[in-house]
């Protein structure tokens, strides 16, 4: 099954949309809690980083019996700096994103902690693209 | 306890709930105003003190399947809050308490703070 979502860039009260109604249906499919768990956690973040930082983006989710496959693309700024990006800790977000609960520099590394395969590609001005896998063990 | 113990725990004015929603049993809680530390650190923790009134804090509570949130000093959820509570069945509550009192007051009652990843 393949799943697609627009990621709004303006509006931060929809960030987890995307990471919700996916949740959902996993949960309907009967997937494990913990798989589910550790998706829309690394969903999720993605979302944030897209509307905080790049105005938006794109999300495909590609679910099997085996694993679920998330693309997240956007044209936004990209990541001058991807090694120092993923450690715990760093942060370009203003203050007004951490007055909104987030930019405590864990939205990347959490991305990884949860995924089994992570990958991030990005070029300054082009864009940045996430790929994740979580594996179903079940 | 239950969420209905922490309404009386702390005083707290119930903002969304449901008797089956407030008749839960809840043994670990977290407290904290940033959600990516929330979703960084947290395991099995059922109620989610905050200090943070937007919609995130819902949408965080719901990726970890927590049942309770609590708005610490007195702050009233902004709009939309309540409605995307309701619709994930998540517990809203609101207490005068700042975050440290209102955290030691529960622990002194027996919520603790679980295992982190």
């Amino acid at each position: 099954m393949t799943l697609h979502y627009i990621v709004p860039g303006d509006d931060f009260t929809r960030a987890g949309e995307a990471s919700g109604d996916l949740k959902r249906k996993m949960k309907k499919l009967g997937f494990p809690s913990d798989v589910i768990r550790k998706v829309s956690i690394a969903l999720y973040e993605g979302e944030i980083n897209m509307v905080i930082h790049a105005y938006g983006g794109e999300i495909t989710a590609e679910i099997s019996s085996s694993e679920i496959d998330l693309t997240l693309a956007d044209t936004g700024p990209g990541i001058p700096d991807i090694e120092k990006a993923m450690q715990d800790g760093y942060s370009t977000a203003t203050e007004q994103v951490r007055n909104l609960g987030f930019g405590a520099g864990m939205g990347l590394p959490n991305m990884k902690k949860y995924t089994d395969e992570f990958q991030i590609e990005s070029e300054v001005g082009v864009g940045t693209t996430v790929r994740m896998k979580v594996y179903n063990h079940s | 306890m239950t969420v209905r113990d922490i309404i009386d725990y702390l005083d707290a004015e119930l903002l969304f709930g449901d008797d089956e929603l407030l008749d839960q049993e809840v043994q670990h809680a977290c407290g904290s105003d940033m959600m990516s530390d929330v979703l960084a650190f947290v395991k099995d923790q059922a109620v989610l003190l905050t200090g943070l009134i937007n919609t995130q804090a819902v949408r965080t509570a719901e990726m970890m399947d927590m049942k309770c949130i609590v708005l610490v000093r007195g702050k009233d959820p902004l709009e939309n809050v309540i409605e995307l509570a309701r619709e994930r069945d998540i517990c809203v509550l609101k207490t005068e308490h700042t975050m440290f009192c209102a955290c030691g007051i529960l622990y002194k009652h027996g919520l603790r703070g679980g295992h982190s990843v």
